[in-house]
């Protein structure tokens, strides 16, 4: 896959390592799916990825998307400059994915104000192209 | 289910000494100095010789980054000392940092070591400089990537733990209706008595009216609410209960430990992001004891960020799950003249970043009746010290032995 600077006007981001246990979480933006690592034997979504299965310890896994539907948990309105980054102030948030109960984001809310944060509100995946990396963010859903 | 006291080994070990070297915002000194001061503070306060030390316990060992993080490692100490050890462990996967010296407790009691060393050096203010945390951040360029857990973290430009404790006290907000004015008496109660521990740092009095007004961090969490960097040692001997007739003063009873981790290892994964690994250890803890949270007339408690201290309180079983908000509104019952003093050195918010062992020298002071203005009246017997937040958790339960 060639490698694409990142966009104009987007802000400066740490960018992941990509290893063949992560690759499918942080390219599936460039087909616009949010993917997860799915244990093949017993339907589990396992983030982060590991080599065997939590639950069956079964080795048979395979990167899934998922509907990239999700629902605010927690969230901060972050004020502090601590290393070049998206403007100041910034919502991280911790997201929940509806298809498991434990399967869970840390990302930013992005196309919304802190103002409208409400845990529980529905958001769904958008992706910010860096190089070979595409980083999930979380939008208010339409 | 209470564990039989025949397994409860690490009351066998009491603590026979403490020390710290000078503390300060920034005092750009070796590092190993202010360590070595430290240890040969708590060595002499035990009545001890370094001929005497055959162990020594660190966290987290020597590590290079985040710089500051440490300031020595145990071959450090062991050489400058030129110790002669019979058991050693240096390591940052432990039970909080306090784990460190639950290891000593257990290695005394399986006879492997007499005295332990066990301390904790900080060096975070001078690394820092006039930078503030962004100067130890790291990342900016470079080609830097992030793994581990800062893969997960990193790329969303959340590389501080203030924004990872945030996050979980929005959930506790949420689910409680806690509040800042709340939340606000950790700081306020640290600040009040740092004003009377003559080796705390920001000593200044704090309102409420300061504590609201002052700059956001991370919401809900504001400057106040985040420890201060410093440098500073501190250091603890651990000994074998059978040696209390050679110490100096009477030895500090270790009851019980707490030491589970039964949740995710991650500060976004655990299963319940309104408490931490705190309610596992604190749980375990009052297995390996008759005594109750009733008992204990001082909590020396982590607040990296306040919001830990709340989750302690609750999971120490000091009051109800949630119930911590309500527990400290108005600050009355945790003042040192309160149901339960609370970090009456004024913590790691206003006494200094000391890293889990402050809090540990803290209740041991107490207990021995030597802090000064500060003193917890009443004589009390009972304290506890606990450190570490989100997945990392230790605490012990102490008593004066009579
Ligand atoms: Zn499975």
């Amino acid at each position: 896959m060639p490698e694409a600077a990142t966009e104009p006007g987007l802000p400066f981001r740490i960018l992941p390592r990509l290893t063949d246990r992560n690759r499918h979480f942080w390219t599936g933006g460039e087909a616009g799916e949010l993917r997860f690592l799915r244990c093949q034997s017993c339907g589990y979504y396992i983030h982060p990825p590991t080599p065997v299965c939590p639950r069956c310890h079964s080795k048979e896994l395979a990167p899934e998307a998922v509907s990239g539907r999700a629902t605010l948990f927690t969230y901060t309105v972050n004020h502090q400059n601590w290393m070049p980054g998206p403007e100041l102030p910034y919502i991280v948030a911790i997201v929940a994915i509806p298809e498991q109960d434990d399967l869970r984001l840390t990302t930013n809310l992005v196309e919304m104000s802190p103002e409208e944060c409400v845990i529980g509100m529905p958001l769904e995946v958008t992706f910010e192209h860096h190089e070979d990396v595409w980083i999930p963010l979380f939008r208010p859903a339409q | 289910m209470r564990v039989d006291d025949s397994l409860v080994i690490e009351r066998r070990a009491v603590i026979s000494g403490a020390g710290q070297s000078d503390i300060g915002r920034r005092l750009y000194r070796d590092p190993l100095e202010l360590t070595l001061d430290a240890c040969l503070v708590a060595i002499a306060d035990a009545g001890l010789t370094t001929a005497d030390i055959d162990g020594v316990a660190t966290y987290p060992g020597p590590m290079d980054v985040p710089p500051g993080f440490s300031g020595a490692g145990v071959v450090d100490v062991q050489d400058a000392l030129r110790l002669e050890l019979g058991w050693w462990s240096g390591g940052i996967e432990s039970p909080g940092q306090l784990g460190s010296v639950i290891n000593a407790c257990l290695a005394v009691a399986a006879g492997l070591a007499t005295h332990v060393l066990c301390f904790r050096s900080v060096w975070e203010g001078s690394a820092q400089g006039d930078k503030g945390r962004a100067g130890v951040m790291g990342g900016g360029g470079g080609g830097y990537r992030a793994s581990g857990f800062m893969e997960w973290t990193m790329p969303f430009a959340a590389p501080s733990a203030a924004i990872w404790i945030a996050m979980m006290a929005e959930r506790h907000f949420h689910e409680y209706g806690t509040t800042r004015e709340q939340m606000a008496q950790i700081a306020l109660n640290a600040r009040k008595n740092a004003g009377v521990n003559p080796n705390a740092i920001y000593r200044d009095p704090m309102t409420m009216e300061d504590y609201l007004n002052v700059r956001m961090i991370s919401s809900p969490l504001c400057l106040y609410d985040c420890d201060v960097p410093c440098d500073g040692a501190t250091a603890v001997i651990v000994s074998h209960a059978d040696t209390v007739a050679d110490l100096r003063k009477p030895g500090i009873q270790v009851e019980a430990v707490g030491t589970a981790l039964r949740g995710r290892p991650s500060w976004d994964q655990f299963d319940d992001l309104t408490t931490m690994a705190n309610r596992d250890a604190g749980a375990q803890l009052w297995t390996r004891t008759d005594l109750k949270p009733s008992d204990v007339q001082l909590a020396e408690m982590y607040d990296g960020f306040s919001f830990i201290t709340m989750t302690w309180l609750e999971a120490m079983g000091f009051c109800g799950k949630g119930e911590s908000g309500p527990f400290i509104e108005g600050g009355e019952r945790i003042a040192r003249d309160g149901v339960l003093p609370l970090n009456t050195h004024g913590g790691q918010l206003s006494a200094g970043r000391l890293h889990g062992y402050g809090f540990l020298h803290e209740a041991c002071v107490q207990l021995w009746g030597e802090a000064g203005e500060r003193q917890v009246p009443g004589d009390p017997e009972v304290g506890v010290a606990a450190a570490g937040g989100g997945p990392l958790a230790g605490a012990l339960l102490l008593t004066r032995r009579r």
